[in-house]
């Protein structure tokens, strides 16, 4: 700073800053400057600049150096608050005993929530696992009144906090929002307190908008409150919630003629300890409908059971599309994905067992024509066993991720002629995954 | 002129294929091998009695080689920036020499040292020997960056020369042209200190598992290669009970202390080969343990911050949960589950667990359950694992938490499952928890779930003799596999709905794609197709600067905040 300060023109007032911003205006601006003589004229340019110039400039800066800008002059400061800058924001808060991440500044979402809220569209919070973060949520979300939201996501980045928020400040702060915006389409509400009322209210007010809802471990939710959305929100495109809340009703309210196309089921299916949870079954009919309304709905699955309660899953002939297993998963229950599972396209199992999994494979590469992925944890398969699993399914394997470990060499095909031989039918270079070994 | 020689020893703690040390001894008057033991080294809270007591045996083992060729070996205490002038001027010396350190600190370290010596008109050698090849070389020929990958990484190195044949030891002939000038008081005055001098409180400390030093070394190497059935097949062994408890011809902590040379085993491990196989080349699993150390240090040895997530261009930024009390759990081998826990009492005991027992629990503190940082695992590795250097150990926890170099996120291990599957009779639980060596094969995995009858019938209740478990896995795996999924849609290589994000091939790991996790910035409205300059824009910014902590554990994240805005360091 040993040029001495900037020379500005009166009406552009300087707000008291940190020589930080002047200098960043400066160093900015260095490359033009020739000289002193041209100061004063380069200067006063720079607080000149067109409104939609300015705009335009702004929008490749991120937060915080837009933050510094708009201290620099008025003219700046009044595209700072242009409406366009804040249709999209994410709220971050984390507290420093429980974060390494930084955290959205206090006074910066007073102001937002002063001058901004009627220009919020898309809206996130993204909330550490202290119960205050999703507290400070909630408290930012009962002031959005004025608003007109199309997208709110409720993400916790570690633990579930919002869960430990009191479920009427939640539920309250929550249905602000569901009232006041009226013209919801895409609501994230994954591990909270949500409960039926509070999607009656939602459905009241946004049926004719709500695209995607996902709400997976919301436990205060029952079948009936889930089955409501279905009934009265015909534009539902994707759908995320737990198996619990699955039921024929809600597939046959999914599929009515008033519905538009599914694109996204999303399924969850947890038990906590084993031998706690009963799980129903869906009828048959109940899926052919829902494939039937919505031919190319993608159906995604994700299990973390113990391996004795997979019995009541895939007996009959199921059109899921994508199946992740957290736990282990029996050769049974894979056996089973083989014969009734037609439209699978992505298949994922952690762990599995000491058993070689070679027939199952080969059963799933016959019967499931459209599985293009695969990845395996913790199983077995035999070398040979692998490679007539890959010539079946051949080029569609766009996608497979086998750890090295799990590849049990045998008298026909030993480790280091896998790679030629898997990559041959894939027509492609592969190698399995590897682990350090130091 | 004369000619007095200082080897200045930090790792190659070794007498054979020493090339720097060779280059001392090369129409040397005098020479002196020196040891710089840092005093803060002891103090510090990240060094493990273990590590510490095999680093000293190896200084004694060295000291008694080089007694037999009428040396012996100088510990000096202090700095090196501050020792070294002192010892040039008393010794007159006009040649220093010492192995070749890759490790960014390392370099830094050792450009401030040469610079002196010049000052001094000292001529300073150095000579590459701690990993098999130039890894400069190998990034230049992955046009100038390091493979991030393992199988782009063995392409690279199978284009290479083969590494360098390992030199002879030093032999009494070559000492013999040289001289020492060993005082009477050698002893007090640099004589290798014991763990008590250091600080540490070494009342009921068990007997070594892994004795340090090189003859242990060179004897372990034979053992390593005579064992006949692995010779034979050369097969990768399957990890079994046996595999998970220290092994007699185990070798990572000596080629991490360089009491063996990695080029010696390199060159062992081939000769057997070919005597075995007689005419097939060896394939490059062979060396899998060396290669493996190779890449790491590859990878790390241009990047300051290798060893942390915040401005480090390869480490995916993921939204760790930050809490020590569950971190304490971890390290002390609380958590409740005993196959974690049996782990992490080896490694306290005994200061090695085999690699996939490094990866179970890594995967545990992590992506899997507790969803901490891995650099607080880093660091409790960094005080308890022999063989954890700085490079491989910050790779591996890098590796192991999904938190760069491509690695799929799907496969997690169970901390029930996993052991259970490994060691059906919970044999390594009984050994090393004793408190639960009563209880059936049945329970053993999952204690909390035996009826209160069989508890008893073990001596052991859950809540009271041992913890219950900290967290409940299910619950925690479901949550965290969502976590890593919301981090990595935001990154260019994944794709949709799968789970499975794509690795590049072999061909297309030429740039590092931009690392943009979801990281500190509020989103703004940039449209799609603006998106990708933004990261254009963000790869040139230096990254951040963070400080240090003074002390090990606290976040390293400094957070200023200002007036307006969430505010960045100024940069």
């Amino acid at each position: 700073m040993k040029r001495g300060r900037l020379n500005i023109k009166p009406d552009s007032e300087i707000l008291p800053t940190r020589d930080g911003a002047v200098k960043r205006c400066r160093s900015a601006a260095v490359g033009f400057f020739r000289g002193q003589s041209q100061q004063h004229d380069s200067v006063e340019n720079w607080g000149n600049l067109p409104h939609h110039v300015v705009l335009h400039i702004f929008q490749y800066l991120s937060l915080v150096d837009r933050a510094r800008a708009s201290s620099v002059c008025r003219r700046w400061n009044d595209v700072f608050h242009i409406p366009d800058l804040w249709r999209r924001f994410e709220f971050e808060l984390n507290q420093p005993a429980t974060s390494y991440l930084k955290s959205t500044h206090p006074d910066l979402i007073q102001q937002i929530i002063k001058k901004h809220a009627q220009h919020l569209q898309y809206v996130s919070f993204k909330v550490d696992s202290c119960t205050e973060s999703a507290e400070a949520a909630c408290d930012i979300l009962s002031q959005l009144v004025n608003c007109t939201i199309k997208t709110l996501g409720l993400i916790s980045t570690a633990r579930p906090s919002f869960m430990n928020v009191s479920q009427s400040h939640f539920v309250s702060a929550l249905t602000v929002v569901f009232v006041n915006s009226k013209s919801l389409s895409s609501i994230k509400i994954d591990d909270t307190p949500v409960d039926d009322p509070s999607l009656k209210v939602l459905v009241a007010n946004n049926s004719d908008t709500l695209k995607l809802l996902k709400m997976s471990s919301c436990p205060h939710v029952s079948p009936a409150g889930i089955l409501c959305v279905a009934d009265q929100c015909h534009g539902l495109r994707e759908l995320a919630l737990n198996y619990h809340l699955l039921s024929d009703e809600l597939l046959l309210a999914l599929s009515s003629e008033k519905h538009v196309h599914l694109e996204h089921l999303r399924i969850d299916v947890v038990s906590e300890n084993p031998g706690q949870t009963q799980f129903h079954t869906i009828k048959r009919s109940s899926w052919d409908a829902m494939v039937h309304h919505s031919p190319k709905v993608n159906i995604v699955m994700y299990f973390f059971l113990y391996e004795e309660e997979f019995d009541p899953f895939f007996c009959e002939e199921t059109p899921v599309t994508h199946l992740y297993f957290g736990r282990a998963v029996s050769k049974e229950m894979l056996g089973r994905i083989g014969l009734n599972c037609p439209r699978l396209v992505e298949l994922v199992v952690c762990a599995n067992g000491l058993e070689p999994l070679d027939e199952e494979l080969i059963r799933i590469a016959e019967r499931c024509k459209n599985l293009t992925a695969v990845g395996l944890g913790e199983c077995e398969v035999t070398c040979s066993g692998f490679v007539e699993f890959v010539k079946m399914c051949g080029g569609r394997l766009t996608q497979l991720s086998i750890m090295e470990e799990v590849l049990v060499p045998d008298n026909s095909c030993s480790l280091e002629q896998i790679h030629n031989e898997v990559s041959k039918y894939l027509g492609r270079m592969w190698f399995p995954d590897m682990m350090p070994t130091w | 002129m004369v000619v007095n020689s200082l080897h200045w020893f930090r790792k190659g703690l070794r007498l054979h294929d020493n090339p720097a040390l060779q280059e001392a001894l090369n129409g040397a008057d005098t020479v002196r091998c020196v040891y710089i033991l840092d005093p803060w080294f002891a103090g510090s809270a990240n060094v493990g009695i273990n590590r510490c007591r095999f680093l000293l045996e190896s200084l004694e083992d060295l000291d008694t080689s080089l007694r037999k060729l009428n040396s012996r070996l100088f510990v000096v205490r202090g700095q090196p920036a501050d020792v070294f002038p002192r010892l040039f001027k008393e010794w007159n010396v006009t040649r220093l020499t010492f192995e070749y350190d890759s490790e960014p600190y390392g370099k830094e370290r050792d450009a401030t040292i040469i610079k002196m010596a010049k000052e001094f008109g000292i001529e300073t050698v150095v000579r590459n020997s701690h990993t098999l090849y130039n890894l400069d070389r190998i990034i230049e020929l992955n046009n100038n960056s390091p493979p991030l990958t393992f199988k782009r990484f063995q392409a690279i190195v199978n284009r290479l020369e083969p590494p360098k044949k390992p030199l002879a030891t030093v032999t009494r002939q070559q000492m013999d042209s040289c001289w020492t000038d060993v005082l009477v008081n050698h002893d007090e005055q640099f004589g290798v200190p014991s763990l008590e001098e250091l600080g540490f409180n070494t009342e009921g400390l068990s007997p070594a598992v892994w004795k340090g030093g090189e003859m242990e070394a060179l004897d372990r190497l034979k053992k390593h290669l005579d064992r006949k059935a692995w010779v034979a097949n050369f097969e990768r062994p399957q990890i079994n009970v046996c595999s998970l408890i220290a092994s007699p011809t185990g070798l990572s902590p000596y080629l991490r202390f360089g009491c063996l040379s990695s080029r010696l085993f390199y060159y062992e491990l081939r000769d057997l080969y070919f005597k075995v196989r007689k005419h097939t080349s060896p394939p490059l699993s062979l060396y899998g343990q060396l290669l493996w150390r190779e890449f790491f240090y590859t990878a790390a040895t241009n990047n300051q911050n290798f060893d942390r997530m915040e401005g480090n261009p390869i480490c995916v930024q993921i939204p760790w949960d930050h809490n020590p009390e569950s971190l304490a759990k971890w390290a002390e081998g609380s958590t409740g589950f005993p196959w974690i826990d049996a782990i992490m009492t080896q490694l306290r005991q005994e200061g090695w667990i085999h690699p996939l027992a490094r990866h179970a629990v890594a995967c545990f503190l992590t992506r899997g359950d507790l969803w901490l940082s891995w650099e607080s695992g880093m660091r409790v590795f960094e005080e308890l694992l022999l063989d954890a250097d700085w490079s491989v150990n910050a790779g591996s926890w890098m590796w192991l938490s999904c938190s760069g170099f491509f690695q799929q996120f799907f496969h997690c291990y169970c901390p029930v499952g996993f052991g259970r599957r490994t060691d059906p009779n919970g044999e390594y639980i009984r050994r090393y928890i004793p408190k639960l060596k009563n209880y059936p094969n049945r329970y053993i995995y999952e204690p909390w779930n035996a009826p209160e009858t069989v508890q008893k019938a073990a001596n052991c209740v859950v809540g009271k003799d041992y913890p219950k478990p900290m967290i409940n896995h299910a619950e925690s795996s479901r949550l965290n596999i969502e976590r890593m999924k919301q981090v990595y849609q935001q990154l260019s290589h994944y794709k949709g709905l799968s789970l499975l994000a794509t690795v590049p091939t072999i061909q297309e790991e030429v740039e590092p794609p931009a690392m943009e996790g979801s990281g500190a910035h509020s989103s703004t409205d940039m449209c799609p197709t603006q998106a990708s300059r933004k990261a254009l824009l963000r790869k040139r910014e230096r990254p951040a600067k963070t400080e240090r902590a003074a002390a090990c554990t606290p976040p390293k994240v400094q957070r200023i905040s200002t007036p307006d805005g969430s505010a960045d360091d100024q940069q």
